[in-house]
């Protein structure tokens, strides 16, 4: 992976022309500590930090002290009682809709695409071609431009108000993404597999789950997470296909709650830290899956 | 069904086309279906609960005319370019930064990737906590000039929303600069310190035109996905004060869901698509290769 630090030996040709003794360096082709660089990293760090560190500090206030104290400093008497009152209000409600709708888009979302892009990359026919193409221009394309056919389809559908609404699209949106990705990484497995595969008479639809699936599980691994960040945290959707308490998900939630509680700032910002923390639990627990997950896509 | 018609074709070697039919109908159905309906509703009018009536071009007359969409376009167009103007360069250095094997590097990038998990609703609610004048950042640094009212100032308000996207966004490209960085041969690096080349000139003479296609993915990523800034921007200053932040979609929001007005935001729908388009298709050129083969070109 880090290519660029843990160097090998160059070839002894490199070294031969020049004449001069290699230097052993640490980093990727640098001897002195980069200052400016550091400095540059540390800045950029309190950027992220301040204002994630004044969300989780206010959280932790009371209503007087929010006004009372000063916004940077950590509270004098710390209070769990705005978390308290997000979590009776319905919060694990909402949280259940947004696992329903996540895992209800992206499982299904991964096995059409999964398919998809076997056929794609297996397949010769003009058909796969030409699907293959109207995905890719799906990437070109804002698609939440259209929402307002997809709101009448969804209303004509009877479905206004349902996760279903939520799920259906947000299925769509996620297949062009998740085709090109996996079918990337299917291209790299090699063809004598599938050819040796054929020979001992197996079936497309063998070699796609026994050959296909394991070869490119790194990369299933990738676009669902991929999708499921994009699904979780999605607010489009939801704020013009729900409506009704009982079916919000997690970020239209925090959006009421912001305007159910707009006086009381230190509950609207625990419910903003409420719906983090199953991500971060995440991101702590399985941080390499995330990180390579999110990029698998663009640098491959 | 378009999928049978067109799957009947494939008798030749290969996996049936039918494997790709489920993913197809989705993207049919709920994508290239909507967008042609946006093209259809732009010609009706239509206020969202009645019934639906051809009205030729009038919405587009109405949208064409309206002020606001000049506006909007060009708040877009601002936005676009700032966004772009400062994301690309942070991140393109954040990405270099972080590649490199130093450990505390590497402790300073997990911190850094914490604002991909946030939604864009959670940014900005605690965006508009942290700039309140009162009770924000400001007094709490004691410092008087960022006390003022940023979201509310709309001379201001522009360059507010472009640093929240770039707290949300840049952490996403840092990451695609980073194993695009990581995907540069060590060789190359250990050449250029033969030939006594330092840091500065070895970024400049290997690490940039080694990342040539990362940028173009990036690049593209981020131009084009500065047409979807709806969420962060909605709940951040809902367009305002004023019209000094209502970028195109959020217009195209507000005058479907909030003025009923159907087909004037289908108008403006398709005049997002077009864009999105053409954008594509100019990035696309400039980088001359497909995106889909570029990464590997580039190593």
């Amino acid at each position: 992976m880090a290519s660029t630090t843990q160097l090998p030996t160059p070839p002894a040709t490199f070294n031969a022309p020049s004449r001069k003794p290699v230097q052993r360096s640490k980093g990727p082709g640098r001897s002195r500590p980069n200052f400016l660089g550091g400095l540059g990293g540390w800045l950029w760090l309190a950027v992220i930090i301040v204002p994630i560190y004044y969300v989780v500090v206010t959280s932790l206030k009371n209503q007087a002290g929010f006004f009372t104290s000063n916004p940077m400093m950590p509270p004098t008497e710390p209070t769990l009682d705005n978390y308290k009152l997000v979590l009776e209000n319905d919060f694990a409600m909402y949280f259940v809709n947004s696992l329903v709708v996540t895992v209800g888009s992206v499982v299904p979302a991964l096995l059409v695409s999964f398919m998809a892009a076997y056929a794609i990359v297996r397949g010769k026919s003009r058909f796969l071609g030409w699907t293959n193409r109207l995905f890719l221009l799906g990437l070109a394309i804002p698609l939440h431009a259209t929402i307002i056919p997809i709101y009448w389809m969804i209303t004509k559908a009877h479905l206004y108000d349902t996760l279903l609404a939520l799920i259906l699209p947000s299925i769509a949106f996620a297949i062009p993404i998740s085709v090109l990705i996996l079918s990337n990484f299917m291209r790299d497995v090699p063809n004598e597999l599938f050819e040796s595969m054929r020979l001992d008479g197996c079936s497309d639809w063998a070699m796609m789950w026994r050959l296909a699936l394991p070869m490119t599980r790194p990369a299933v691994v990738t676009v669902g997470i991929y999708n499921a960040l994009g699904v979780w945290n999605g607010f489009l959707f939801p704020l013009i296909l729900t409506q009704s308490p009982s079916t919000r998900v997690l970020p239209l939630s925090l959006w009421t709650f912001q305007g159910e509680f707009s006086v009381n700032i230190p509950a609207v910002l625990a419910s903003v830290v409420l719906a983090t923390l199953p991500l971060l639990v995440i991101y702590v627990v399985a941080r390499r899956q995330l990180i390579s997950g999110l990029t698998a896509g663009f640098s491959k | 069904m378009s999928v049978s018609t067109g799957s009947r074709r494939v008798l030749e070697k290969g996996p049936s086309g039918w494997l790709a039919a489920p993913a197809l109908f989705f993207f049919l159905l709920f994508a290239i279906i909507p967008l042609a309906g946006v093209f259809f509703l732009s010609f009706t009018k239509w206020d969202g609960l009645g019934e639906i009536k051809l009205d030729g071009l009038s919405s587009w007359t109405t949208v064409l005319t309206d002020p606001v969409t000049g506006n909007a376009l060009w708040v877009t167009a601002k936005i676009m370019f700032f966004s772009f103007v400062v994301q690309a360069p942070i991140s393109l250095l954040l990405g270099v930064f972080t590649s490199a094997s130093q450990k505390y590097r590497a402790v300073l990038a997990v911190l850094y990737f914490v604002p991909l998990l946030l939604s864009s609703a959670a940014v900005a609610i605690a965006y508009k906590a942290l700039l309140d004048p009162n009770f924000g950042l400001g007094p709490g640094l004691g410092v008087p000039f960022l006390a003022q009212d940023w979201l509310g100032n709309s001379d201001l308000v522009l360059f507010v929303v472009v640093f929240v996207i770039a707290w949300q966004f840049v952490p996403f490209h840092t990451l695609i600069y980073q194993g695009g960085v990581r995907q540069i041969p060590a060789s190359l690096y250990e050449a250029a310190q033969i030939d006594g080349a330092g840091r500065v000139q070895q970024f400049f003479a290997i690490t940039l035109p080694q990342l040539k296609y990362t940028i173009i993915t990036s690049s593209t990523l981020m131009v084009v996905g500065s047409l979807a800034y709806f969420d962060l921007v909605f709940v951040l200053t809902g367009g305002g004060p004023g019209y000094s932040t209502r970028l195109l979609p959020l217009h195209m929001y507000l005058t479907g869901f909030k003025a009923n007005d159907m087909g004037a935001a289908s108008a403006l729908g398709v005049i997002l698509v077009a864009i999105g388009l053409v954008l594509a298709l100019v990035l696309q050129r400039l980088g001359g290769k497909n995106r889909n083969a570029s990464q590997l070109e580039g190593a």
